[in-house]
């Protein structure tokens, strides 16, 4: 009982990563239609960014946690959003109406070129860091086995609830929002309307940036340690979740994020955990196949 | 034009600004790891000029689309200039960066006129004539250059090597060609079937004793059989969603493989896997108990060379099966409804195509024929570890049929040896190989999005049209 209770502890937390990421993929697909393969390498950048920002922190001398936190998760918002601006300027945006797996196959190049960008400049070793917050309380004990929740976990479950609120909110009452749903609906109708096609698409894979980069600061804070690579594995999952939840829903997104979770740390901790990864792929197949639309999503109806 | 001025470079000022913003942390603070934590390595100058070479690359670029060819080409002049000058930049990667801009630039100005230039020669008479025959016999005499291609004096172990290499590719190329050129289904996960064929054929014949030529068809077999089993459930799916089931499934195999030690032996890969045979007789120097070396049989002397060339004809004659099963396939009525179905799934279905079966018949026939690819590339290794079938195996033989122009057989041997053949030759450039394939991708995606060799006309009208010029 003890044991399957620490394990849902670390699930949450590892699934409030995960569905931080499926929001950036679930708002992309569902306005464009098209799987943003470059998000995970951002998520990467994203943690990259935070990185040095904790080190400069630290040379900077800010020992406040908390200050630190902050001031890095700011930066590391604004700066990988640049990242979604300029991929989606430069890779998305010439190849609207040009055929249907274009943008996919461009998107898969960004990936590629940014992964190897990054191992350029940052060398391809594991890199270290990120340990600004450290302990935490024991839940309750059992048989001598403690439960323990550690101040980091709380920090990632408040931080993702907060923004998912956040996200909600923004989608549902703000105009962004409404344009957003309106592209969604009916890209065309909309612009005959007057909604700036291009810029709210582009809006959405920045918002999709910024929520990427939390995610890269909170990984690189829960695992302690990051290489140019986890951007491929991380946004599968992710992915995989977004799918899982219903593409398209931000509830769905986080829902998913939250089983995939589950799903990888239980089947670890109790099967094994060289699997882990096969059993939330082969998950993702089985979504796919009996319920393609997703838990939470809508039934696609094809329009000829 | 001079009113312009001040918009392009406010242009440029913003894309040099986006530039920077991009590098400031990921460039210019390097971590480096010196056993007592993680230090800076600070490289703000390295980015302050390649901030600079943005800015005038992009001014460069805009004055080249106004049409002002000579300042563009000036600039790139001197950017050329000064990468290639003993000015000392902060790192030998910025001479290259700042003189390949100048070049691009150079190229951009010179491009309207090579463009004119080249669309007026193939209009000319001689040149419609040339376009005609170029069309119906490139393909036949890159077949003789390459059936020839063992006694022409080129032909030493790294040529024959990287002739093994490329025909590989264009083998897999051709095989993708039909899951994804023909019948327009986006595969990520082709490199599985590969691994599936690599082995069957590595623990067929270490475990069992089997020679290569009996497991070949086995493995082919085997690997559409996995083809069947996967795309049976998911073919119902829409495009993207399949691109990412066959992505997962290509994870699930290459963790299957790394993680089954008992069958796959793990990380450490399968050794020792014996070579293709001719007439039973093995390429080596001295034969095992009871077999024949092939120098034996023919009375010649023993070269290390002749196994590669064995090796090189049969990939040679494996792709060739695949391409004439490809241009056969599209005569019969399922090749037509692969098409079909590529061009509109919705009225597929109206006229009664079964679009799960037709799909799963394209699927299958791909995988079989990277089955084939994938029990030689064991054969040719010897040895075989899952780090042969990773995610980026995939990328590049999809890189090279969307280069090559999806569904064009020929642009699939261009692209081969554009994407394979190129970088084996600048091999010490690393890293920047990948970086510069990825970029690649994009910039094909965005300006020539129907690949080298456009080919995505029906192979059957129902009226057909009368063939122009060009080719």
């Amino acid at each position: 009982m003890a044991y399957f209770s620490q394990q849902l502890i670390n699930a949450i937390t590892l699934g409030a990563i995960y569905g931080l990421i499926a929001i950036g993929y679930t708002m992309v697909y569902g306005i464009i239609g098209m799987i943003n393969f470059a998000h995970g390498e951002v998520f990467m950048i994203g943690a990259f960014i935070s990185l040095i920002g904790f080190m400069i922190c630290s040379m900077l001398g800010i020992g406040s946690a908390p200050v630190a936190i902050l001031l890095v998760l700011l930066l590391a918002m604004a700066f990988s959003a640049v990242y979604g601006w300029a991929v989606e300027r430069t890779a998305y945006r010439p190849l609207r109406g040009s055929f249907r797996l274009a943008p996919l196959i461009s998107a898969i190049g960004v990936s590629i070129a940014l992964q190897n960008y990054v191992q350029l400049v940052q060398g391809a070793r594991p890199k270290p860091g990120g340990q600004v917050v450290s302990g935490g309380f024991n839940l309750f004990s059992v048989d001598g086995f403690d439960v323990r929740v550690t101040w980091l976990q709380i920090i990632i479950v408040v931080v993702t609830v907060v923004l998912m609120a956040g996200f909600t909110w923004l989608i549902a009452r703000t105009s962004l929002g409404r344009q957003q749903r309106a592209c969604e609906q009916d890209m065309k109708m909309a612009a005959l309307l007057g909604v700036n096609v291009d810029r709210t698409i582009s809006l959405t894979v920045v918002l999709g940036a910024a929520l990427d980069a939390v995610a890269g600061m909170l990984f690189l804070m829960y695992y302690g340690v990051i290489d140019f690579f986890i951007g491929f594995l991380a946004g599968i999952k992710a992915f995989t979740a977004a799918v899982l939840g219903g593409i398209g829903s931000l509830p769905g997104a986080m829902l998913g994020g939250l089983l995939i979770g589950l799903i990888e740390v239980f089947w670890a901790a109790y099967f094994s955990s060289e699997y882990k990864d096969v059993a939330a792929f082969a998950i993702l197949v089985l979504v796919l196949i009996f319920r393609p639309s997703g838990l939470l999503g809508k039934p696609e109806i094809e329009k000829v | 034009m001079g009113s312009r001025l001040p918009s392009m470079l406010k242009d440029a000022g913003l894309t040099a600004f986006v530039a920077a913003a991009l590098g400031i942390f990921v460039v210019g603070f390097r971590t480096v790891d010196q056993g007592r934590g993680l230090t800076f390595d600070y490289h703000l100058v390295d980015l302050a000029v390649a901030v600079v070479t943005i800015f005038f690359g992009r001014l460069g670029l805009s004055l080249a689309a106004e049409g002002l060819r000579w300042p563009a080409m000036t600039l790139g002049a001197v950017m050329i200039a000064v990468g290639a000058s003993p000015l000392q930049l902060p790192s030998g990667f910025l001479h290259w960066f700042v003189a390949l801009g100048g070049v691009l630039l150079v190229l951009r100005g010179a491009w309207p006129w090579a463009n004119d230039a080249v669309t007026a020669a193939a209009k000319s008479p001689s040149g419609v004539v040339l376009g005609r025959a170029g069309a119906k016999w490139s393909g036949w005499l890159l077949l003789a250059g390459a059936v020839a291609m063992p006694f022409t004096p080129f032909a030493d172990q790294k040529t024959m090597d990287l002739g093994v290499l490329i025909l590989t590719y264009v083998m897999l190329g051709w095989g993708l060609n039909i899951v994804v050129g023909l019948a327009g289904l986006l595969d990520l996960g082709y490199v599985a079937f590969y691994a599936v064929g690599a082995y069957s054929y590595a623990l067929l014949s270490t475990q069992h004793g089997l020679g290569f030529w009996a497991v070949l068809p086995l493995a082919g077999m085997m690997a559409a059989l996995f083809g069947l089993v996967l795309g049976f459930p998911v073919l119902r799916l829409r495009g993207d969603y399949l691109a990412i089931v066959t992505l997962g499934f290509g994870e699930i195999i290459r963790l299957v493989l790394l993680n089954w030690f008992d069958l796959t032996n793990g990380p450490a890969g399968i050794g020792s896997i014996p070579g293709p045979t001719l007439f039973g007789a093995v390429f080596a120097e001295t034969a095992p108990a009871g077999k024949q070396t092939v120098s034996e049989m023919l009375g010649i002397p023993f070269n290390g060379i002749h196994r590669l060339i064995f090796l090189y004809y049969i990939i040679l004659f494996l792709a060739l099966i695949t391409n004439l099963f490809t241009q056969r396939m599209r005569r019969l009525p399922v090749g037509r409804a692969w098409e079909a179905l590529r061009e509109d799934e919705t009225a597929c279905r109206a006229l009664g195509i079964n679009p799960t079966n037709t799909k799963l018949t394209a699927f299958a026939v791909g995988a079989m024929f990277a089955g084939f690819a994938g029990s030689f590339f064991a054969a040719k290794q010897r040895f075989i570890s899952p780090e042969s079938f990773v995610f980026i195996e995939s990328a590049i033989i999809l890189a090279i049929v969307v280069l090559g122009g999806m569904g064009s057989q020929i642009g699939v041997v261009l692209a081969a040896v554009l994407l394979i053949g190129l970088p084996e030759w600048f091999r010490d450039l690393g890293n920047y190989r990948m970086l510069a394939f990825g970029l690649a991708m994009v910039l094909i995606m965005v300006f020539r999005p129907r690949g080298l060799v456009a080919h995505r006309e029906p192979s059957l009208r129902l009226h057909p049209v009368r063939p122009t010029g060009g080719g």
